[in-house]
């Protein structure tokens, strides 16, 4: 089960080309380093899934316009959410979806890093626990008796972690899912071997950028936005109800003073350790604001 | 990849079954040229949703259980706002009844295009992938991913995003789209209606394989039209019907020890659920054009070759789409987005038709709101006993063929499914034991 696709050699060979994919190729990307030197191997692209819900690799799926040009880009050697044909590691570049909850992932993303040049993880569940990390601050075996009629058939950790507290992440895209265009940003800035442009700050200054209305000053309602990173487009605000932190908390946020302003909003202890306990519960920063809150910190 | 047994048997092993959404295995074992078992294991690890509900606020499920699934988002937000109304007796207007169908006639045009050419059809044209497809016929994986992105966009227009919209709550919506906004989406989603017809006719010429099964069919119906988004009864080819509040009478949920996602019983036997259960139980409530695509296609009134489910999901693509642009058509800007819904204790259930069947949701509030106990029940953990049922007749039907073609017609007979087993709970495995 999941038995990793290994060359048997040692990873010296990234890059090599199978029958399957080794199409040439007349009309590369036009951001492809493959255009300036044509005879280069394509990169062999990975995709692989840990305890999460699809949508982030179902964001590469989703990007309609783009995904014929990137598969042009790259050779998908291991995608099986796309594809049956598997061509064997090591990989230059391997994407990393879900969270580790199982003895099994454990060993299973360590061969992951041995076989990958380079690792992303994508989305919240690889890059914070995801929501299922809410077990960390729970009983686990009463969660697994509240589901499963027999919890002796189940093979579970007591914790959800994210893929950098077992090996070395090279990058992280924050959301839950993923935001398409900062995805396609990613891949592009592989290609082309600079760092992606990714922004850390706030998602206000996606609200100031856009003229939003600030909720939380114009209508009363409680927004994760100031110690959230940017990253969605400001959606929520645009749709008129506060940010809920899928993106993770941004660079410095000062959880301290929200907490104060969520309180004074309206909101009791109980709600406001809510809010920072879900798809990114498991996020340092939001990790210690809402443990500071149950210990009566505000 | 096939092993000699000691005792004469055979197993064979493929390492994943691609195509699929999640991971699971597959176990077949012979004994005399006679299939003695079947299994579908499903190793995708559990998340633990029904466990950390509890506590949470009732308001909290439409964003929370959107996570179980990133291609069918909708379907557990419409399940959830509409246990929680149940429970808290609210009525919403019919606007936004309206809305909650469009959006959701997004999640199916997105979800069924993605599944039709991208998962599906390669097994009958004979490609690892759409990707493939696209190399020697581009046309047709073209127009698929225009279709696709119609349905996208207009999630992302009324939901906020295609994954996970953020539009949804208990009660309404936050904002109501602006019949501006809905105009942008007219022209593609036209475009698409023209596609899915011509879709319609190109996977009726595909070869299917020859299986009629006698499924127990159960889909939701609604007095109004197709069932998505809702339903007001629940109807079965028993001849059973009864109210969405009866549902926990009528399913009972089990766990078996090769599967993390829990199997089901409806009214004590095996059940299927999904696009031929909803097709089959209400052929009526299509639109003509629909009905008429259907019939063209060769397809009855009725269809139990699990195969041609695909013709049927591209005629459930037809509907949707012409669902889509008739609600669209219709729209005036102006309406509430919402109800107020203040919490009352009790239970509720809340249904709808995901692209991949019939879902069900059941909480328990308290006075304030909270949570204290959830259920949740997606198609593919009930439709696990159906998968197996297939599973067992290919596997009789075509003993004859060799490892390789078999295992390809078994990985076919799931993917007929269009499971989603990071639903139910990721890893198709294939093993076929012989002896």
């Amino acid at each position: 089960m999941g038995d990793i696709p290994i060359a048997a050699s040692s990873p010296a060979s990234a890059g090599e080309d199978t029958a399957e994919h080794g199409h040439p190729h007349t009309h590369p990307h036009a951001e492809t380093p493959a255009e300036a030197t044509p005879a280069e191997p394509k990169p062999k692209l990975a995709v692989w899934k840990f305890a999460s819900c699809d949508g982030c690799q179902l964001s590469l799926l989703n990007c309609e316009d783009e995904l014929l040009q990137i598969a042009d880009s790259v050779t998908i050697a291991y995608f099986p959410e796309a594809t049956r044909a598997i061509v064997a590691g090591p990989y230059d570049l391997s994407l990393v979806e879900g969270s580790i909850t199982t003895p099994e992932d454990v060993r299973r993303i360590h061969e992951i890093r041995e076989q990958s040049a380079t690792l992303v993880t994508i989305g919240a569940c690889a890059t914070a626990g995801g929501i299922q990390a809410l077990r960390n601050f729970a009983d686990v075996d009463a969660f697994r008796s509240i589901v499963y009629a027999h919890p002796e058939y189940l093979s579970t950790l007591d914790t959800s972690t994210p893929i950098a507290s077992h090996v070395d992440v090279d990058y992280e895209l924050r959301g839950c899912p993923v935001d398409k265009g900062q995805l396609v940003e990613v891949l592009a800035a592989y290609l082309n071997g600079r760092k992606p442009r990714i922004p850390t700050y706030s998602v206000c200054v996606e609200c100031k950028l856009k003229g939003n209305l600030c909720v939380p000053v114009a209508t009363g309602t409680p927004c994760l936005g100031p110690v959230t990173q940017a990253g969605c487009g400001a959606l929520c605000p645009s749709y008129g109800r506060g940010c809920y932190g899928c993106f993770g908390p941004s660079d410095s946020p000062n959880t301290a003073a929200l907490t104060r302003q969520l309180a004074e909003l309206g909101m009791d202890d109980r709600d406001i350790v809510r809010v920072y306990r879900t798809f990114n519960a498991g996020a340092p920063e939001f990790r210690a604001a809402s443990e500071a809150v149950e210990a009566g910190a505000r | 990849m096939t092993h000699q047994l000691k005792d004469g048997g055979q197993v064979m092993h493929v390492g994943m079954l691609a195509r699929v959404e999640g991971e699971g295995g597959m176990h077949i074992e012979y004994r005399d040229g006679k299939v003695v078992d079947v299994k579908l294991n499903i190793f995708e690890p559990p998340r633990f949703y029904e466990g950390f509900l509890r506590g949470r606020k009732f308001t909290e499920p439409p964003d929370i259980t959107a996570r179980i699934c990133g291609i069918c988002p909708v379907a557990y937000q419409s399940a959830s706002t509409e246990a929680m109304e149940t429970i808290c007796g609210v009525t919403t207007t019919p606007e936004i009844q309206l809305m909650r169908r469009l959006l959701y006639c997004g999640e199916w045009i997105e979800s069924h295009a993605l599944h039709i050419f991208m998962l599906h059809a390669p097994d009958f044209l004979g490609y690892e992938s759409a990707l493939d497809m696209a190399k020697v016929m581009p046309d047709v994986v073209t127009m698929a991913l225009r279709i696709k992105k119609a349905g996208n966009d207009l999630m992302t227009v009324v939901g906020g995003r295609a994954i996970h919209p953020v539009n949804v709550k208990v009660g309404g919506f936050y904002r109501m789209p602006t019949v501006a906004e809905l105009l942008t989406l007219r022209a593609d989603l036209a475009q698409s209606l023209e596609d899915a017809l011509a879709a319609v006719e190109l996977v009726s010429t595909f070869d299917f394989p020859a299986m009629e099964q006698e499924y127990t069919y159960v889909a939701l119906r609604h007095p109004e039209g197709y069932p998505l988004e809702r339903g007001t009864e629940v109807v079965a080819t028993s001849g059973v019907r009864f109210p969405v509040a009866e549902l926990a009478q009528h399913i009972e949920e089990f766990h078996v020890e090769h599967s993390n996602a829990l199997h089901a019983r409806f009214d004590g036997g095996t059940y299927f659920v999904g696009p031929l259960a909803r097709y089959s139980l209400n052929f009526d409530q299509l639109s003509p054009l629909a009905q008429d695509a259907a019939l063209k296609a060769g397809l009855g009134e009725t269809c139990r070759n699990p195969f041609k489910s695909i013709i049927v999901r591209a005629v459930e693509l037809v509907y949707a789409l012409e669902e889509a642009l008739s609600i669209i058509d219709h729209w005036r800007d102006g309406y509430p987005p919402s109800v107020p819904v203040a919490p009352r204790a009790g239970e509720g259930i809340g249904a709808s038709e995901a692209p991949r069947g019939l879902i069900w949701h059941r909480y328990v509030i308290d006075e304030e709101g909270i949570i204290t106990d959830a259920q949740i029940v997606p198609p593919t953990s009930q439709n696990q006993a159906s998968i197996e049922m297939d599973l067992r007749t290919a596997a009789e039907q075509w003993a004859d063929l060799d490892d390789h073609m078999l295992t390809h017609r078994c990985e076919e007979a799931i993917r007929n499914y269009d499971p989603c087993i990071s639903c139910a709970t990721h890893f198709l495995d294939l093993r076929v034991k012989r002896s």
